[in-house]
């Protein structure tokens, strides 16, 4: 219960920038007046601590996610996928980060078992309920638990997945859904610089 | 005589299309299952339905999941929503309804079987009027728009 309310009161709506996706280098510094990131304390997939300066020094791009996702998540990943593979060698210099919001089903184990369907450079973040709901705060995804008839839940969750550069600066979001190779570009750009 | 006879004929045209319209039923097509990583724990399938009389899609059941849920999914605001539907979905006669990816579903909640291409799910699937349709849906990769360009400025 107590994971609910935080993360009711994390629940801030994120409205994405999206109009700004065309020219990302020309309107990064426009969007940086949007706060967005911050510090958080997690776990990889092996279990081990990460923070915000676990991803310095590479440009990044990061998802919030759930394992239990039917379309959204697997869709994004599989485009994601996609994409490290058309950037090829180049794609080392990137982060890629699926977190979850779903820590009491997401453990470190079930997102390696999860993400090992996917590009092996994609890592796994998840964490305490208390630390998830920090980290959602911090980079302004809204996520919440709802609960199903046989007395399970699902998640509504912001399905973008937002870049930053190598200082953990925001550059932009890649809306879901766009055309793939728009998506592509972004990533070009960002590792542009 | 000639009445009565007429009557017997008319009788005998009436009783076949009455049985017919008395038994309301709803033709399934297009059946599929969205291919999930391993370790998903959840599942999408999708159905065209059409309904000969007004009906209602009221639950699904499969032996390939713990359970199995009537969905819709909406995007709004780049926040992805997905709500069970207690009433299930509403069948017009004669209009096919499909259940696709973006919208309504049909989740499998704790899959039994592994979601791979070329695997199978049977699903009942059970109305307000017409009797209970099992169909064979077969599992596949869901369609991503194709990167077009491979290259290519903006
Ligand atoms: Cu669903």
């Amino acid at each position: 219960m107590t994971s609910w309310k935080a993360a009711a009161l994390a629940a801030i709506l994120v409205c994405a920038p999206l109009a700004a996706c065309d020219k990302p280098a020309e309107h990064a510094s426009q969007s940086s007046t949007v706060q967005i990131g911050g510090p958080f304390q997690l776990v990889d997939m092996n279990g081990r601590p990460v923070t915000e300066k676990t991803l310095l020094g590479k440009p990044t791009a990061i998802f919030f996610g759930f394992t239990y996702c039917p379309e959204v998540c697997p869709t994004t990943m599989a485009e994601m996928t996609a994409w490290l593979k058309a950037l090829g060698p180049e794609a080392d210099k990137l982060n890629v980060v699926f977190v979850s919001v779903d820590p009491e089903r997401d453990t470190p184990e079930q997102l390696k078992l999860y993400l090992s369907n996917f590009d092996r450079r994609i890592q796994g973040f998840t964490g305490t309920p208390e630390n998830i709901a920090k980290t959602a705060k911090a980079y302004r995804v809204y996520y919440q638990k709802v609960a199903t008839d046989g007395g399970g839940y699902t998640l509504d969750h912001s399905s973008a997945t937002y870049l930053f550069d190598a200082q953990g600066r925001f550059v932009e979001p890649i809306g879901y859904g766009g055309p793939p190779e728009r998506g592509l570009g972004q990533l070009r750009a960002l590792l542009k610089g | 005589m000639k009445p009565f006879l007429a009557t017997l004929a008319v009788t005998a045209l009436a009783v076949p299309s009455l049985a017919a319209a008395a038994l309301p039923a709803v033709k399934v097509t297009d059946a599929w299952c969205r291919a999930a990583p391993k370790g998903a724990l959840a599942g999408g399938c999708y159905v065209t339905l059409t309904a000969s009389a007004d009906d209602r899609l009221v639950a699904v059941e499969t032996t390939a999941a713990g359970r199995a849920e009537i969905h819709t999914m909406s995007m709004a605001g780049g926040v992805m929503r997905m709500r069970q539907l207690a009433d299930g979905v509403a069948l017009p006669a004669g209009k096919p309804v499909a259940l696709k990816p973006g919208a309504e579903h049909l989740m499998l909640i704790g899959p039994k079987i592994a979601l791979t291409p070329g695997a199978k799910v049977a699903l009942t699937l059970r109305f307000k009027s017409a009797p209970p349709v099992t169909v064979t849906a077969p599992v596949k990769t869901a369609p991503t728009p194709a990167m077009s360009m491979p290259m290519g400025g903006h």
